[in-house]
């Protein structure tokens, strides 16, 4: 059995709503197709463009891990458990929906566009209590390294949620090599280029692609391009 | 998915979603939800109406999970109990579709 995944940009799913442009790399609202559920308890990742002015009104969510970093712009948060925030491009907003959390979030700018990455985990405990919360990260510290942005550690750097899942962002100059070990053993490994290119243990990956390793070991890490942009989520392979 | 109609029972402690949940598993023309917030009404519910499928949503203990699952493939053999992630946003339809497909 194959111990990678591929899922190049293109094979995406896409919803066009005109406000909201998304590209879902598993399975999503009308997007459905069997053989790209969710790798582990990693269920969700959305590529998501939102118009200026325009956002996604209140809904609710319920056990499910939710991280939102955005890329470009920033985005208006409010949830009933009285947060209203801005998250912008350099911080990470994570969601522990447990019981049930009802929220919107707007693009925060009139004549901005946003884009951002919606990531949905399941989580290791059901029915939590709800929580939210808000990191600033420092971009300057993921030049040629991987920043962890996400740990289940509650005293980590970065922030933290309910499940034995890491993540870390790195932004390399051409030519620059890094290695990357699982924290947990049994983790697999999901990487996505936000953007230029990058071989990982000799696959070729380019923007918007992702990549599964169920059995990653040390993986090897190099940018193809300047300025490329990868994000790793380090993740239990059952749910 | 065929033109049947889908019976959908749906059982979760948060009314808010669950009033959400019952516009979304009404909205498909071929599909017919009710939901609950009790294990009560949904035993009430299972024995006098025919269910395809059992959703168990935020708030519904792994214990209660294990308990109404033996009670409903007890009455129905060929239930599909399925544990609900998301509050009705984004998944709904793939669970349904997929759990359909992979009974």
């Amino acid at each position: 059995m194959a111990n990678t995944i591929l899922h190049k940009a293109d094979t995406r799913g896409h919803a066009d709503h005109g406000w909201l442009d998304s590209h879902h790399t598993f399975s999503f609202a009308n997007y459905y197709n069997p053989e790209r559920m969710q790798f582990g308890a990693l269920r969700v990742l959305n590529d998501d463009v939102v118009a200026g002015g325009r956002g996604f009104d209140s809904h609710p969510h319920d056990n499910m891990e939710i991280i939102s970093i955005p890329l470009e712009g920033a985005l208006e948060h409010k949830d009933n458990l009285g947060n209203t925030v801005i998250t912008e491009a350099g911080e990470i907003q994570v969601m522990s929906t447990g019981t049930g959390v009802f929220h919107s979030e707007y693009n925060a700018y009139a004549d901005k566009t946003a884009r951002f990455l919606q990531i949905w985990l399941f989580p290791n405990q059901l029915n939590v209590t709800p929580r939210y919360d808000q990191t600033k990260i420092n971009i300057a510290d993921r030049k040629n390294t991987l920043q962890q942005l996400i740990s289940p550690d509650k005293n980590g750097e970065g922030t933290w949620l309910y499940q034995d899942a890491w993540f870390h962002m790195g932004r390399f100059d051409k030519g620059i090599s890094t290695t990357y070990n699982v924290k947990k053993t049994g983790n697999g490994v999901y990487l996505f280029v936000i953007s230029g290119s990058f071989s990982i243990d000799g696959q070729e990956l380019n923007t918007r692609d992702g990549y599964g390793i169920t059995d990653p070991g040390q993986l090897n890490i190099t940018a193809l391009e300047e300025n490329a942009e990868l994000l790793v989520i380090d993740i239990p392979l059952f749910s | 998915m065929d033109t049947q109609q889908l019976h959908i029972l749906a059982i979760g402690r948060n009314a808010e979603i669950m009033t959400v949940m019952q516009r979304l598993l009404n909205t498909p023309e071929n599909w017919k939800g009710l939901t609950v917030t009790t294990n009560e009404a949904a035993l009430a519910a299972f024995d006098q109406e025919s269910f395809d499928i059992v959703l168990l949503c935020a708030g519904v203990t792994p214990e209660e999970e294990a308990t109404l699952t033996a009670h409903f493939t007890q009455r129905n053999p060929d239930i599909i109990v399925k544990r609900h992630f998301g509050g009705g946003s984004g998944l709904l339809k793939n669970e349904i579709l997929y759990a359909l497909e992979h009974r």
